[in-house]
């Protein structure tokens, strides 16, 4: 079975063909007051060449059958869906299925976007790729497609992450990447992210800014949502096959929310299933160290886009806080926002303590040890399932796999007696 | 005085006006106070700046090199608030020169755009400039600027389109903001000639006078582009001056300002 037999990439309409209904954003890249751009002057006009070669590219039959090929034959796609027995059983009896986007290559949900993007800047005839990194999962995947179609790669991460998730530095730098390591601000996403955006308005000319998640300023939400829906389109039609109907609910993370767009996506017009997204609770929302921008935050503009974010009462940008690097963030991506006042989707926090129960939980009842980030996703559906009770089915992306949480897992559960694995210096 | 006021009188007098950008509560709040009006002073000789930009300290200023970006983050170290803003601006405007104020949007959004137009207004201040709202994003700010009576100063850049360009003309009034390079702010070596081009360019579509920012840093600097634009806009290199010299120094260095921007031979020019 192909990806096209599944729905994959190959489907026009999986690549946004802009024919494709009532979802996409208003000309300005606005969901309902959300989106939009709200960037300097000098890098508008990269912004609408990377829109008009998005959607020549999307209508270019060549295009849609290279990517679908990579994602196939190279991002391993379709990515499985696994019946998660023993689990379930801790989530109230629910059925829970589980997206496994951690079975991709480089082990995350974020090779549908980079390969997708890497392809459009060989189109738009630029030598040389920057992006930013949390977790340093985009950062790998981001590496791993400038290797493969040779291109120039920075990656700016903040110097607190490049602690956090020293394993990935080195993999990005094994690469062929140069790792930037960002020390202003808070040292987090949101700086390494400030810090990518000067690099593009001194480079542009020759840059793509390969921005990791379905936030900033249009086209990036659209876009970056569009290379993920292949998640949700083979997840609905594997669950239909699997069950015979639809899920009761769909269960993602949320950091920036790509990965939980594109799973999002493929049941976005089914009004029977619920859509679940599971914010960074950190240490708990009301010790105000936390990443739930649409849980706790506000309406602000960050990044390219309006949306919810966490602030002060005088606009400045807070810290965000989570366990886990990819949910760092003080913002979040413009359709969130706009599915969360509409009530097409809700969203709840999950605590660090909440995540890493699933995290271990999914591992000692499954033997998959998930990202810490989709952990959040794993502990929100054994509560829904609670709720729902045993008739009830879920479908959980696991956005991806927990290799590079060892040192955080190792640490949190007292699971080596030294000072961890790499041997940083951590906590 | 209005802005464009400052221009026709700078146009009589046939040079182009010096503007002076620092931030407010750099760095703390009284300190900056003293700063700017050592930057309006001069050095005795000459006279300072014309029109001073009020920078507003923001926690990601994704425009800003790493002179201001410390700068600003100082000044929220030592405990810089919003409203602090406008007792800066009425200070600057009580020392002769027009303020502006240059804020990303996100705390305007917050404080609420009207709001914050309405205080602006009447702390003295004369407009607004915004590195990070283009005119298809500035619906709000277009409604209550207009109410409030400031000006709308927008940003072009070398890689605007000469639709662009047009349309951001049309949405701003007081001046334009002629961005020199691609890139964020920071002293250069040397200003390119990009900016003349730009400059150029942008006149084809307006009537409005044209500062040029980014990267200017001395009195040759000031003296080259004023030749060819109406207003010449120094910020790092005051930042830089500031920290450094405290007082003394920018009132030296808005002096040697001064006299670049009455040195230069200007060439003819609309505006
Ligand atoms: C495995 C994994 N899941 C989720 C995320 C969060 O990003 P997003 O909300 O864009 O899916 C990350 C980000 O680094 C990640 O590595």
């Amino acid at each position: 079975m192909t990806a096209r037999d599944l729905g994959g990439a190959a489907d026009p309409d999986e690549l946004g063909s802009p024919d494709s209904g009532s979802h996409d954003p208003d000309e300005g890249g606005h969901f309902g007051p959300y989106g939009g751009r709200f960037m300097p002057e000098a890098l508008i006009a990269a912004q609408d060449e990377l829109a008009a070669e998005y959607d020549k590219a999307r209508r270019d039959p060549e295009f849609v059958a290279e990517l679908d090929r990579l994602l196939r034959d190279y991002a391993g796609r379709p990515s499985p869906l696994t019946e998660a027995e023993r689990f379930s059983a801790h989530a109230g009896g629910a059925r829970v299925l589980l997206k496994r986007e951690d079975l991709n290559h480089t082990g995350s949900h974020k090779i549908n976007n980079v390969l997708g993007q890497a392809l459009l800047v060989k189109r738009m005839g630029k030598r040389r790729v920057i992006a930013e990194t949390g977790a340093g999962q985009h950062g790998v995947a981001t590496a791993t497609a400038c290797a493969l179609l040779d291109l120039d790669c920075v990656i700016y991460m903040g110097a607190t992450d490049t602690r956090r998730q020293a394993l990935n530095v080195a993999r990005m730098r094994l690469l062929g990447a140069e790792v930037r390591p960002v020390s202003t601000g808070s040292a987090t996403l949101k700086d390494a992210i400030n810090e990518a955006l000067r690099d593009w308005v001194t480079n542009v000319a020759d840059t793509h800014y390969l921005l990791g998640t379905a936030a900033g300023a249009h086209p990036f939400p659209l876009l970056v949502r569009n290379l993920h829906r292949v998640i949700g389109t083979e997840a609905r039609q594997q669950v239909l096959e699997r069950t015979g109907g639809l899920p009761d609910a769909v269960l993602a993370c949320v950091g920036g929310g790509s990965n939980a767009i594109g799973i999002f996506h493929g049941f976005i017009d089914d009004p029977g299933v619920r859509l679940i997204g599971a914010e960074a609770g950190g240490h708990g929302l009301d010790s105000g160290e936390h990443g739930a921008a649409l849980t706790s935050g506000s309406p602000g503009t960050l990044h390219g886009a309006r949306s919810y974010l966490l602030q002060d009462e005088d606009g400045q940008i807070a810290e965000a806080y989570s366990i886990s690097a990819g949910l760092d963030y003080p913002g979040v991506g413009p359709e969130h926002a706009w599915l969360a006042d509409s009530g097409r989707a809700e969203y709840r926090a999950v605590t660090d303590e909440e995540a890493m129960e699933a995290f271990r939980l999914l591992s000692r009842t499954e033997g998959i040890i998930p990202a810490v980030e989709s952990a959040h996703a794993l502990a929100a559906a054994l509560r829904v399932g609670t709720e729902l009770g045993p008739e009830a089915v879920l479908v959980v992306n696991v956005s991806g796999r927990g290799d590079k949480d060892m040192d955080t897992a190792a640490h949190y559960f007292g699971l080596v007696p030294e000072a961890g694995i790499t041997g940083e210096d951590q906590q | 005085m209005s802005l464009q006021e400052v221009f026709r009188n700078c146009a009589e007098q046939r040079r182009s006006a010096l503007i002076g950008y620092l931030p407010a509560g750099f760095p703390t709040v009284s300190e900056s106070v003293g700063l700017f009006e050592a930057m309006v002073r001069g050095d005795g000789h000459t006279p300072g700046c014309d029109i001073v930009e009020v920078g507003l300290p923001y926690s990601d200023p994704v425009m800003d090199g790493s002179t201001i970006q410390s700068a600003a983050e100082r000044a929220l170290r030592n405990g810089f608030r919003v409203r602090q803003l406008f007792d800066v601006v009425s200070a600057v405007a009580a020392s002769g020169a027009v303020p502006v104020v240059m804020s990303y949007w996100n705390p305007i959004h917050r404080y609420g755009p009207d709001a914050f137009a309405r205080d602006l207004r009447a702390a003295g201040g004369a407009g607004l400039i915004t590195p990070d709202l283009v005119p298809e994003e500035a619906g709000e700010w277009m409604e209550a600027s207009e109410e409030h009576r400031l000006d709308r100063i927008f940003l072009v850049a070398p890689s605007s389109t000469e639709h662009r360009l047009a349309l951001t003309a049309s949405a701003g009034t007081g001046f334009l903001y002629a961005a020199s390079v691609m890139g964020v702010t920071g002293a250069r070596e040397s200003v390119s000639d990009s900016a003349r081009e730009l400059v150029r360019r942008t006149r084809a579509h307006t009537e409005l006078p044209i500062g040029v920012g980014l990267g200017v840093r001395t009195a040759e600097h000031a003296a080259e582009v004023a030749s060819f634009a109406d207003g010449v806009i120094v910020g790092s290199a005051f930042v830089t001056r500031a920290e450094r010299e405290g007082q003394d120094g920018v009132c030296a260095f808005a002096g040697e300002l001064g006299r670049g921007v009455r040195t230069a031979s200007p060439e003819p020019a609309g505006g």
